[in-house]
């Protein structure tokens, strides 16, 4: 990779070892996705912040990367383990809570936004398309790329932390261009956002660096989301392209491979509790929430997961939403939640392809998945 | 420079969700390595997966003692390339040499080296 002399002295460690460390990943990084040079970008959105997911040795290297740390570009973040509003309701521990805190700070003294969102895309206003971004998380990556025209490749924690600190990142693969390896037909009749949600997931797993799907009628946020967060889950692809006609190699996705990601992901008939919102949910979602409900309220513990500024935003809605029964969170998310341990819980209903897998996995409780409108026919009266 | 036993799957990994962070024992039960752990092997597999976290958990598998000795991958991803760059675990990446290991082979690896994996 091709480096300006200002950067050669970054990487030889001319303007400390901060930098030096920074500028190791992005050639790491760059080297990887044969990269030619760096390019500038104009925000960073980084993961690693829910102290569930980083652990003791995350924490321990944020605190100490703040002490010198500094970001370059407007940076915001993902979501962490709890909302401090509500978190003394939750009996997690003091050490969690602590070490959460700490991890909240190193970010804020770098100079991050304390967004503590994975919905960027929804909450913040866009730059012009074609802009380089870098963003970590996952779903948000693959929105910004197949439906907000900006360009970033899929980010590690690591490297969009590194873009954040030098303002640059290696200028290649999904930076540069797009070219998908395949094409998924759409071949499911009437979609719900759990079938676009296996419909992403299945994408993942087919995918190379981006994907193109023909066949997809209109689509609602919520079932966009969705969609990017299976494919986030389940593989490296960081881009959807909507062509109906591709040359590409063509594969469909029809009942019998939606029926195969169900059989992995769903794994309990019914749920203890229900989230929603992984993704978070944006207003239009809370708002939408409301109206479905037609004022029914949930049968059983409701956990519906937004950033804060939705949350105050949308007050209102989340008032109504709390008179049926929500537990409304802000800050946090479904995915690797401390909120929801096996101890107490056995299983969670939800519409999430994302969470699920990690429900499953990193929570280790059954999931029953369901779409909202079924959600809401069956656990509200 | 590694040596050491080959752990190999031909199924990607997610590290987030898929790795314990101490134990290095992968705890996907729909996983083709369920139960085993990544501790002190040369791990290869097709890539890295899913969420950009995963990052953090080979730095983390690194400073518990619980990281393989080095990874070998089909393809890039930046989750393993930046996880495995700031943890110091070599990494190769390669088609070829991924398909010459198989689960059980004890093999030394330098990636400075021409012949970057050889069999002993």
């Amino acid at each position: 990779m091709e480096l300006s002399r200002e950067e050669e002295c970054a990487l030889a460690g001319e303007y400390g070892e901060m930098m030096q460390t920074a500028y190791r990943i992005l050639v790491a990084t760059g080297e990887a996705t044969d990269a030619e040079n760096l390019v500038s970008i104009e925000w960073a959105h980084l993961s690693g912040v829910n102290y569930n997911t980083i652990g003791d040795a995350g924490e321990q290297l944020l605190a100490e990367l703040s002490k010198s740390a500094r970001v370059k570009v407007r940076t915001t973040l993902n979501p962490m383990g709890f909302d401090a509003d509500s978190v003394s309701r939750y009996g997690l521990d003091e050490n969690f809570v602590s070490k959460q805190i700490s991890i909240k700070n190193s970010y804020q003294t770098m100079g991050v936004t304390p967004s503590f969102s994975c919905i960027p895309y929804e909450i913040f206003d866009m730059p012009e398309k074609g802009t380089q971004v870098a963003f970590a998380e996952s779903n948000a990556a693959i929105h910004a790329n197949s439906y907000d025209g900006l360009r970033t490749n899929k980010e590690s924690s690591f490297s969009a932390l590194a873009s954040a600190i030098t303002g640059k990142s290696p200028y290649s693969s999904l930076r540069k261009e797009d070219s998908p390896n395949i094409t998924i037909r759409m071949k499911v009749d009437s979609p719900d956002e759990l079938t676009y949600g296996m419909l992403g997931y299945f994408a993942g797993k087919v995918g190379d660096t981006s994907v193109n799907v023909s066949g997809l009628g209109s689509m609602d946020k919520r079932q966009c989301k969705a969609m990017c967060g299976g494919m986030g889950t389940s593989g490296t692809c960081a881009k959807f392209l909507f062509e109906e006609d591709s040359s590409c190699e063509k594969v469909d996705f029809d009942e019998r491979e939606a029926q195969k990601i169900h059989d992995e992901l769903n794994t309990a008939d019914r749920g203890d509790i229900i989230t929603l919102g992984s993704p978070q949910l944006g207003a239009e979602e809370i708002s939408d929430l409301v109206a479905m409900l037609k004022g029914r309220s949930f049968k059983k513990r409701c956990m519906v997961f937004c950033p804060r500024t939705v949350k105050e935003q949308a007050a209102g809605d989340c008032a109504k939403l709390e008179g049926a029964g929500c537990e409304i969170l802000a800050d946090c998310c479904t995915c690797l939640t401390p909120l929801i341990s096996s101890d107490k819980i056995d299983s969670v209903t939800t519409n999430s392809i994302k969470g699920a897998f990690y429900l499953k996995n990193s929570n280790g409780v059954g999931v029953n998945l369901k779409p909202l409108s079924q959600i809401i026919r069956d656990e509200t009266d | 420079m590694a040596e050491g036993m080959v752990l190999k799957s031909d199924a990607p990994i997610n590290f987030l969700g898929t790795v314990n962070k101490e134990s290095g024992v992968i705890e996907d039960k729909s996983h083709e390595l369920f139960g085993r752990s990544v501790r002190g092997m040369i791990l290869a597999f097709p890539s890295g997966i899913g969420s950009s976290v995963g990052a953090y958990t080979i730095y983390s598998i690194k400073s518990n003692g619980s990281a393989p000795l080095a990874m070998v991958c089909k393809k890039a991803d930046l989750t393993v390339a930046t996880g495995c760059a700031f943890a110091g675990i070599p990494l190769i990446i390669s088609e070829e040499e991924f398909a010459s290991l198989e689960t059980g082979r004890q093999v030394v690896l330098d990636t400075k080296a021409k012949d970057m994996i050889r069999r002993v």
